[in-house]
């Protein structure tokens, strides 16, 4: 699947969009050139792209002319380690101002960036560099420490790891120093060529079954970056942004980095945890104009009360912005109360690289709905029947859904910022397709105005949090415990987390399902996969429910019919697995 | 509300992360340092934390507090004061 060349309106904006690119001086495209140097020697040299705010109360500022600097300085010293163009540079890092400039430096140097999550467990971090084949890891003491250290020799392609936090003598055995190397590095560095299908970022993200995929993500996807931070956030040149986010995920990394960079916004970055007066004192003190966050993090914030709401009007908020999940009503209408302007939802993906679908800025929102497709994004709604495949019409074409009816949300392929591929899975890449639209998985439906509103995952992926689950990869994990013998892995509502992970496990013979063991088998799953992805419950059920096959039915975990359930292999679900 | 000695607050918060996180050991942890950093807890984790205070001592503790309560030491020095004589659960004045 390539970019769409033709004359069609979504085209057309497209062809616009990619003409407000600078380009590099000797041709092609590249993200770090677009959100860093494009700004040299223009009035936004001197301006302060990242205003960075430490957990415990530090500041740092870095201007576009700093960090142009800094990402040059990352770029050679990749080029000194003999990293490659194409070669995969991943990070494990909170939130401080050298995550930011590895990222930019890595593209600098036409290599892959790939962010990991910093609560992802071992388990988590191995699966990803080893699948991502990564050469350089960039990351912490403490995360080298408890995660990495033991690893190493698990992961054969690793030959460097960069701590951002430590001087020369104190790097352990096995790392380096990256303040020191980028001390000995040269400032200025010259981005070589870049095609605009040049590979970029890889994203990890989880499916039902089988390992997570690293969506491919390419240079061009800065065009949809650059324009839907505009035709959704309203990002303007110069406004104060805020992205919640972490790079860890793929909204931190095109609406965290990339896009306000393109704009020349000044980019607010946080790196303590959700803390609701912190929260409001960075939009009051920062006086952010665009914020970006995630429905999580408004319950949470509309569970604080009102004794922590900023007091007076933040003056300087314009536009409010959330994704991850269906944002509630009521989250609508707080932002009115709270934040002084209603909180615009929009929807996109990992695979989409950029916002598809919103209620964008001037337009009516719909609360609960996730808005209407974007300028380039022809979105439908394709007819799917029981076993979630794609209906067909009589011409063999996929049938289109009346208004109103569920079905699954679909997106004419070509936009700038798609995923071209799955690394190494270039069958499970094709299935996202059927007949020029990319299937997104999620089951919507569309008013008689074109919003759109979520009904539900099409399979069996948990969302929590906003972040995308796959019940295997915690699955695997119990199943390694001596203790357990079948694990189902589902998602459960959460008033906060919209939905968490909750693991059904039947125990060997012999071991008794009581409190020490269910904390125990807790204990073995945080450890392995780390708080984002473990189970926050697990329960015993020595019977769980299975297809005649023998799978795991795991959309019958958990509910009163599968502890009651008069024929545990009905007829209707079964074949091979 | 009877008062709270150190120990029995900081058996209290083991009992509960034995619930939480029984991966972690408080003793563990820097006692001045980040909670959450140090026991790699999420935001999930200590709102979870929370709410197991409320329903073991009946303390509420508003979000505002919270920073309070982000190292071993802070949450001890919190929830004595906040149990102690004199002091209403819930209202978010320690002491």
């Amino acid at each position: 699947m390539r970019p769409g060349t033709g004359g069609t309106p979504a085209a057309e904006v497209w062809r616009r969009a990619r003409e407000a690119m600078d380009g590099l001086p000797a041709g092609g495209l590249n993200i770090a050139h677009e959100a860093v140097d494009r700004h040299l020697g223009t009035e936004r040299e001197d301006r302060t792209a990242i205003r960075w705010r430490g957990r415990s109360g530090g500041r740092e500022d870095l201007t576009y002319h700093d960090l142009a600097e800094l990402t040059a300085r990352f770029a050679n010293v990749l080029e000194g380690l003999g990293v490659e163009r194409g070669d995969a540079v991943f990070s494990l890092s909170g939130r401080v101002p050298l995550l930011y400039v590895s990222a930019l430096g890595t593209l600098k140097h036409r290599a892959v960036f790939s962010p990991l999550f910093a609560a992802f467990g071992p388990d988590p971090v191995r699966t990803r560099v080893r699948l991502g084949r990564g050469r350089v890891l960039v990351t912490t003491q403490a995360q080298y420490r408890r995660k990495v250290a033991d690893l190493v020799g698990d992961l054969p392609t690793l030959e460097h790891v960069l701590l951002v936090d430590v001087d020369r003598e104190a790097a352990p055995r096995g790392t380096q120093s990256l303040p020191a190397l980028l001390e000995e590095a040269s400032s200025r560095y010259r981005i070589g060529p870049t095609a605009p299908e040049d590979r970029a970022l890889l994203h990890f993200t989880s499916g039902t079954t089988g390992t997570p995929k690293g969506a491919i993500h390419v240079h061009e996807a800065v065009v949809a970056h650059h324009a839907t931070g505009r035709s959704a956030l309203d990002l303007h040149d110069g406004d104060v942004f805020w992205c919640t986010a972490d790079p860890g995920w793929v909204t931190g990394t095109s609406y965290g980095i990339v896009s306000p960079l393109t704009h020349g916004a000044t980019l607010v970055v946080d790196e303590g945890e959700l803390d609701a007066e912190r929260w409001f004192s960075i939009l009051r003190d920062e006086r952010v104009a665009v914020w970006y966050t995630a429905p999580t993090a408004v319950r949470m914030l509309m569970r604080a009360g009102a004794d922590v709401l900023p007091r007076g009007p933040l003056e300087d908020l314009r536009f409010v912005a959330s994704v991850g999940e269906p944002l509630h009503a009521e989250a609508v209408t707080w932002g009115s109360d709270a934040l002084g302007t209603p909180i615009h939802d929009n929807w996109w993906q990992t695979e989409t690289g950029g916002i598809m679908i919103a209620n964008a800025p001037g337009q009516e929102i719909r609360p609960g709905s996730m808005g209407r497709p974007l300028p380039g994004v022809e979105a439908v709604v394709l007819a799917v029947d029981e076993d979630g495949a794609i209906r067909r019409d009589a011409t063999g074409e996929p049938e289109v859904c009346a208004p109103d009816r569920t079905g699954e949300l679909a997106l004419r392929a070509g936009w700038p910022s798609m995923f071209r591929g799955y690394l190494d899975q270039e069958d499970r890449y094709q299935r996202c397709f059927v007949g020029g639209w990319y299937r997104s998985g999620d089951l919507v439906r569309q008013d008689a105005d074109g919003y759109l509103w979520f009904v539900g995952r099409g399979d069996d992926v948990i969302k929590s949090a906003g972040h995308l689950i796959g019940p295997f990869e915690v699955e695997r994990v119990l199943l390694e415990h001596p203790a357990v013998v079948e694990a189902g892995v589902i998602g459960v509502p959460d008033p906060v987390a919209g939905e968490v992970v909750k693991a059904f496990v039947s125990l060997a013979a012999g071991r008794a399902p009581d409190d020490a063991l269910r904390r125990e088998l807790l204990g073995h799953a945080r450890s392995r996969l780390g708080p984002a992805v473990a189970p926050r419950t697990i329960a015993f059920d020595q019977d769980l429910p299975k297809t005649r096959s023998g799978k795991i039915m795991r959309r019958l975990l958990g509910e009163p019919e599968a502890l009651e359930r008069p024929d545990p292999h009905p007829a209707t679900d079964g074949g091979p697995p | 509300m009877t008062t709270l000695s150190e120990d029995e607050v900081r058996d209290l918060l083991a009992r509960l992360l034995a619930e939480i996180a029984p991966e972690v050991d408080l003793a563990d942890a820097d006692q001045d340092g980040q909670l959450q950093e140090e026991l790699g807890l999420d935001s999930m984790d200590f709102l979870n934390l929370m709410i197991g205070i409320h329903r073991e001592t009946g303390i509420e503790v508003p979000e505002r507090d919270y920073p309070a309560l982000s190292s071993v030491d802070g949450a001890l020095r919190y929830l004595t004061a906040r149990s102690g004589p004199g002091s209403v659960a819930g209202t978010g004045e320690p002491g």
